[in-house]
């Protein structure tokens, strides 16, 4: 006696359960983060508004790159008046033992992401400065720099390569000192107060 | 009632009116670049301004800060979302000229409770400064209105601007005080030589000393709304609106540029200068121009 047929039904459908394709396609959070990232890498490039905080001799330059001839206004920067509105700090120049202290206090106001691009080979160690009692020699101890431009004083010429190439830095994400500094933090604030004996700025004029 | 749909129609109008803006602001900014033999930034500068601003950290200063630039923005989202524009009147009926000076005001003061809020003794200079100068220049222009609203028998924005399509514009009417109007513009703009409450190397950009990030982001956002009201306050009242969008944006744009072109070429007064300005020539024209209004085109009933 032949074996009787059952309806279809009663067998189980194996292929129906493989058309439907994993999503391969989807994008997954780290994917979109990514790619959040590069956007906003891009406008983070492209708009840099800058403090300067004119540490030395070498900010006799900046009036020069910010006026007509060489206008950095057409790479999106613009000086700003506080470090909560800026993006990159200036030091242009050596930082000495009463600087470095208002200059931590203002890096450490800015929102990140922020940059610091130093100047001249006061900044580098010490320049022609290097034996001075007040002088702190090498500002990558305290900060982390991004970014270093030459000449002592650099050219406007010099000064505008130098954001042009920061410019690329941030965008391909290169440009990662904050990060350095909130992961080192200790080791920072150890060099800090060797250097300073303290993070405080006191008010000259009412104690 | 009012139906979602018109709803719908202001949140849009809202939306045009920080979109173009904010690319006019990369115009004008291009603009003075020019005037200072310059390049200058792309158009689209303030864009990208923005959206940085928004990608950043930063920090608060206690929840009355964030409350009053909640405060702020609303202010000038709500002020924009009822302001006729060339026959498009998002809440018919609504448009009335107390109510938008009202609700411009909130942002004013919204502004104003989030600097104070930081603490920081420049944002108060800047306040006080700004409000001053506000008092200043709301005063000759609250006038001119006044006497154009018992002119014309409405305080509806856009029933004005129709009326002036078939009368003539109030330019041609009321020339000193449309002078006195632009003035006052210029001041509302903080615009050099009037912004004093500003001043980056005086008073460290005054109110907007503690912003960052974020906040600043939502700042500016609230700065070029309110910016799109003030001119097309002044473009509806006294010049005659527009017959057609076209129109409208073209007197938009040239109001817009003629003072950012003023205030390239301007510098900035001390703010003692600034008020006593204020209350001396803009406020002796108005005199003038009421006198000359009313002997010219009948009493005030
Ligand atoms: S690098 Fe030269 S110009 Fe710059 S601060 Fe040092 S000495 Fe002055």
């Amino acid at each position: 006696m032949p074996k009787k047929q059952l309806p279809s039904r009663f067998y189980p459908v194996k292929h129906e359960m493989q058309t439907v394709e994993a999503p391969a396609e989807k994008i997954s959070p780290q994917q979109r983060a990514e790619t959040w990232e590069k956007i906003a890498q891009y406008f983070r490039a492209n708009s840099l508004w800058m403090l300067n905080y004119c540490t030395g001799c070498c900010a006799i330059e900046l009036p020069l790159v910010m006026t007509s001839r060489f206008d950095m206004e057409r790479l999106g920067m613009m000086p700003m008046a506080t470090p909560r509105q800026a993006d990159i700090l200036l030091v242009t120049g050596y930082a000495s033992l009463k600087t470095l202290r208002r200059l931590i206090y203002t890096y450490e106001q800015m929102g990140t992401p922020k940059y610091v691009v130093a100047f001249g080979p006061c900044a580098v160690n010490g320049g022609i400065y290097h034996d001075a009692y007040a002088v702190l020699n090498r500002l990558d101890l305290y900060l982390p720099v991004d970014l270093y431009i030459a000449g002592c004083m650099p050219k406007p010429e010099a000064v505008m390569s130098g954001f042009m190439k920061l410019i690329e830095l941030i965008e391909s994400g290169k440009a990662t000192g904050w990060k350095d500094y909130e992961q080192r933090y200790e080791w920072y604030k150890k060099n800090q107060l060797e250097a300073v004996g303290e993070v405080f700025i006191h008010d000259e004029f009412h104690e | 009632m009012i139906a979602y749909q018109s709803i719908g129609t202001a949140l849009g109008m809202a939306l045009f009116a920080w979109l173009m803006q904010t690319g006019l602001s990369g115009v004008d900014r291009k603009i003075t670049a020019r005037i200072q033999k310059r390049r200058g930034p792309v158009w689209y500068q303030n864009f990208r301004d923005v959206f940085k601003l928004l990608n950043k950290r930063s920090v608060t200063h206690g929840w009355i800060f964030d409350l009053g630039l909640l405060i702020a923005l609303a202010g000038a989202i709500g002020t924009a979302m009822f302001m006729p524009m060339a026959g498009i009147i998002p809440l018919q009926g609504y448009d009335n000229f107390f109510m938008i000076t009202y609700l411009a005001a909130l942002g004013v003061f919204g502004r104003a409770l989030s600097a104070g809020a930081s603490g920081n003794p420049l944002a108060a200079i800047g306040v006080m400064r700004g409000l001053t100068q506000n008092i200043g220049y709301k005063l000759p222009y609250m006038v001119l209105v006044i006497v154009l609203i018992n002119y014309y028998k409405t305080s509806s924005i856009s029933g004005i601007a129709a009326l002036q399509q078939v009368q003539g514009w109030s330019v041609l009417k009321m020339p000193l005080g449309v002078l006195v109007a632009f003035i006052s513009l210029h001041g509302m703009l903080g615009k050099k030589p009037f912004d004093t409450y500003l001043a980056p190397s005086e008073v460290a950009s005054g109110p907007m000393v503690e912003f960052g990030g974020k906040y600043l982001g939502l700042l500016n956002i609230a700065h070029e709304i309110a910016v799109f009201v003030e001119i097309s306050l002044f473009v509806n009242l006294f010049l005659g609106g527009g017959a057609t969008l076209a129109e409208f944006l073209l007197k938009y744009m040239a109001v817009y540029l003629l003072s950012s072109c003023l205030g390239a070429v301007m510098g900035r007064l001390r703010v003692e200068q600034v008020v006593r300005f204020y209350y001396k020539v803009p406020i002796g024209l108005t005199i003038l121009q009421v006198l000359l209004f009313t002997l010219l085109y009948g009493g005030v009933s």
